[in-house]
């Protein structure tokens, strides 16, 4: 008997492994696709634009785990973004050629700043940019994360929170004209390692990184939502108070995942700013930060697969329609957010889960497995269901 | 220095008395539903426009008349707001009723269409979508005196939508090639749009070295009003009694015979329609644009974070107080107050800009939520999930 059920658990452990293999096969050949064969197929306009959507996937794949996963809406991932966006841009700022008249960035010369910032110095190194890319928003979404969570604020109050949280930093960045250059915020960047940051072959081997850490971001994302990590995320979507019943403290795991995802913000915002060339204040203003949201939705929450596809469907369809019709893209913006909420709250991917394996059985003319097959064959039951309908 | 106090605490009470006009609506709407309203800060706006309307209206009628326009508008915007507002509870928020997360989404994209709405509204659009209305909603209509309603309705909205859909399209291409820019001029454009207050209205009392503008005076009686009405409203009358009854205990409330339903619709127009009145003040404070809703959502959220659900006075204690925080903090009196000590001198005058003094008052609002999480005056109850 024991025998039996350790080789019906070796069995399960080596399909499951099959199954992860299998998976990462898949992605490791969408991922070949986008390298090698979709830079042929896109104009450099396009290829660039696909470069920052991927970026921004990293965000929704961050959105995705405290949303989709843990139940909380973050109207705030904008500041973590550009925070992250920053860390790269101030190391990329300070790119002077050591010829060059004055040794700071140039807005600064125009405010009369004569002296670099202490807060400046640290990021003439590189490791250090790389890790304030990623750290300082983490610690600073974990911060945040600390103070709401402690007193158990949850639900609408978080969100309006996070979204207050946005204006201040937007505000902050704003006003910071001698430090951070204000509205106009950074831009310009010439060399990163001593090659130029324009370059079509540097923009694309940008294309390539972003792939990369798109890669490992949904591998972390993976890893943390199918183990018992995972597991208890969603038992703190589905009934908090119920989690704290059993024992847990969901304080700590929502702090912690939090700002994880502030992390995968500021890594999103990093890439992204390498590929348009600016980082302002403006990608913190409340619109985006919402945005970011639908495009989950857009995709099927708590399926990171669908966080992904659904960055790439909607901001397409923004760039195509924003190119053709200006006007009209602020109503469709709109009838999707209330579309998705209303008719489609499951995603694409969740729709393809359950209605689109129906139709797929439906057309292939095979039986549906009912909860009650006797009420499924009964001929009056069916006579009911066409005659009077439901 | 303490008439620099004093003129704060006024200006403070002025700003604030805006806030709370806008943030009144809210609250009540957030404490029945538990819905946070992104169109609310739309809806300000629509009530501002409204204003503008009515104010050209009466500038036909001659002078007489144009004096006491503002009184008609505050009714007119109140109205339409409030239909505005009965149309998204009927149409889009009754059907996400418990999942606020999702309202809030939606509400957002409902707050975007308003937007774009009031950008390119003209008069083809307005005869498209009337027609499409008639069309999709007669139709459906004329349906549903048919037996089998139930099981053809999908089928008829799936022929229905996109008939309508076209008629009403290739009626306004043709409306707007017959007509030209009679029909397709914007109303209003996406440049801001100026109300003038009513002569009466300018100038200012003289208070000191100060003058207190009579257009801030105006609003802040407006809000007294505004406050008195519904307090009033929530208190003696019947309705009120029932929406009290379902803010406190839904299950219950239904249980007894109250009709939920009616009541949610009719505190999300009275919602609106304090939204609408909100905006109408706003307009006599500078000129009106379709973001104009925008600048102040932000900060009622905050009033109704900091007041807590349930009870009026909380919200009136939290917008007067941001209010007067803000206030103080972004024209430096602090600093000047705390002048002989330069540490905090310095530390305030960082802060004393209108954007900076955000900064110091949502650092408060999160220190203050540390002591009190449900706001100052939290509804009193036993739930687990308060």
């Amino acid at each position: 008997m024991a025998v039996d059920v350790a080789v019906e658990r070796s069995g399960i452990a080596s399909s499951r492994r099959r199954a992860l293999l299998i998976e990462a096969a898949i992605v490791l050949a969408i991922a070949l696709v986008f390298i090698l064969v979709v830079p042929l197929l896109l104009s450099g306009f396009r290829l660039n634009l696909m470069g920052r959507f991927l970026a921004l996937s990293i965000v929704a794949l961050g959105i995705d785990l405290i949303w989709g996963f843990t139940g909380l809406l973050s109207l705030g991932h904008g500041i973590f973004f550009t925070l992250g966006g920053y860390a790269l841009a101030m190391h990329l700022k300070l790119q002077i050629p050591p010829t060059a008249s004055s040794q700071l960035p140039e807005f600064m010369s125009l405010y009369g700043v004569t002296e670099l910032p202490w807060f400046w110095q640290p990021f003439y190194s590189f490791p250090f940019a790389a890790l304030a890319v990623v750290l300082i928003p983490g610690i600073l979404a974990g911060l945040l994360g600390y103070v709401i969570f402690r007193n158990r604020i949850r639900g609408v109050y978080f969100s309006i929170l996070t979204q207050a949280a946005t204006i201040i930093f937007f505000n902050f960045f704003n006003g910071q004209q001698k430090l951070f250059n204000g509205t106009n915020g950074l831009t310009d960047f010439q060399t990163l390692f001593g090659v130029k940051v324009n370059a079509p072959a540097t923009q694309y081997g940008f294309y390539v990184l972003t792939i990369i850490f798109l890669i490992l971001a949904y591998a972390l994302c993976r890893w943390l939502t199918s183990g018992r990590f995972g597991r208890l995320l969603m038992a703190i979507r589905d009934d908090e108070s119920r989690v704290r019943f059993t024992g847990y403290n969901p304080t700590g795991f929502k702090v912690l995942v939090f700002a994880i995802s502030g992390a995968l913000a500021g890594l999103s915002g990093a890439l992204f700013t390498l590929q348009t060339g600016i980082v302002s204040p403006n990608s913190m203003n409340i619109a985006f930060s919402i945005e970011m949201v639908i495009w989950v939705a857009v995709g099927g929450r708590a399926t990171l697969v669908g966080a992904i596809l659904g960055t790439l469907v909607v901001n397409f369809a923004k760039s195509l329609l924003s190119e053709k019709f200006p006007d009209i893209w602020l109503f469709f913006q709109g009838g999707l957010f209330l579309l998705v909420v209303m008719f489609l709250p499951d995603g694409i991917i969740g729709w393809l889960r359950t209605e689109g394996k129906n139709l797929v059985r439906r057309l292939t003319g095979r039986k549906q497995i009912a909860t009650y097959p006797s009420l499924e064959e009964d001929p009056e039951v069916d006579y009911e269901r066409k005659n009077l309908g439901d | 220095m303490f008439t620099g106090l004093l003129d704060g605490i006024f200006n403070g009470l002025s700003v604030g008395s805006v806030l709370l006009l806008a943030a009144l609506g809210l609250a009540i709407v957030f404490g029945l539903m538990g819905v946070i309203n992104m169109a609310h800060g739309e809806l300000m706006m629509l009530g501002a426009y409204t204003t503008f309307v009515v104010q050209n209206g009466f500038k036909k009628l001659g002078d007489p008349w144009l004096q006491f326009y503002i009184f008609f508008a505050v009714i007119a915007a109140f109205i339409v707001a409030a239909l505005v507002g009965l149309a998204l509870e009927r149409g889009v928020i009754r059907y996400l009723y418990g999942r606020p997360l999702e309202t809030l989404l939606a509400t957002w994209g409902v707050s975007l269409i308003l937007q774009q709405f009031v950008r390119s509204v003209n008069w083809v659009m307005i005869i498209g979508l009337v027609l499409f209305c008639l069309l999709f909603f007669g139709g459906l209509w004329l349906l549903q005196r048919r037996l089998d309603f139930e099981r053809i309705r999908n089928w008829g909205i799936a022929i229905l939508l996109p008939l309508s859909v076209a008629i009403s399209l290739v009626i306004g291409s043709i409306l707007s090639n017959a007509y030209g820019l009679a029909v397709t001029k914007p109303w209003f454009g996406a440049q801001n749009v100026d109300v003038t207050a009513p002569k009466w209205l300018l100038g200012g009392l003289p208070l000191g070295n100060y003058q207190l503008p009579y257009t801030r005076m105006f609003i802040m009686v407006l809000t007294v009003l505004c406050v008195l009405g519904i307090y009033w409203f929530l208190n003696k009358t019947p309705w009120g009694l029932r929406i009290r009854s379902v803010t406190q205990n839904r299950n219950m409330s239904a249980c007894l015979g109250i009709p939920t339903k009616k009541v949610d619709a009719l505190t999300f127009a009275l919602g609106s329609g304090l939204a609408g009145i909100a905006g109408c003040a706003v307009s006599l404070l500078g000129s009106v644009g379709p973001n104009t809703g925008q600048n102040y959502i932000v900060n009622t959220f905050m009033v109704v974070v900091v007041g807590g659900v349930g009870k009026l006075v909380g919200t009136i204690v939290g917008a007067l107080a941001i209010g007067i925080t803000d206030y103080i903090i972004g024209t430096g009196i602090l600093a000047l107050l705390f002048a002989p000590i330069p540490p905090l001198a310095n530390f305030f005058t960082f802060f004393a800009t209108t954007s900076m003094a955000k900064v110091m008052v949502f650092f408060l609002i999160v220190v203050f939520l540390q002591f009190r999480p449900a706001g100052l005056f939290p509804q009193k109850g036993r739930a687990v999930d308060a």
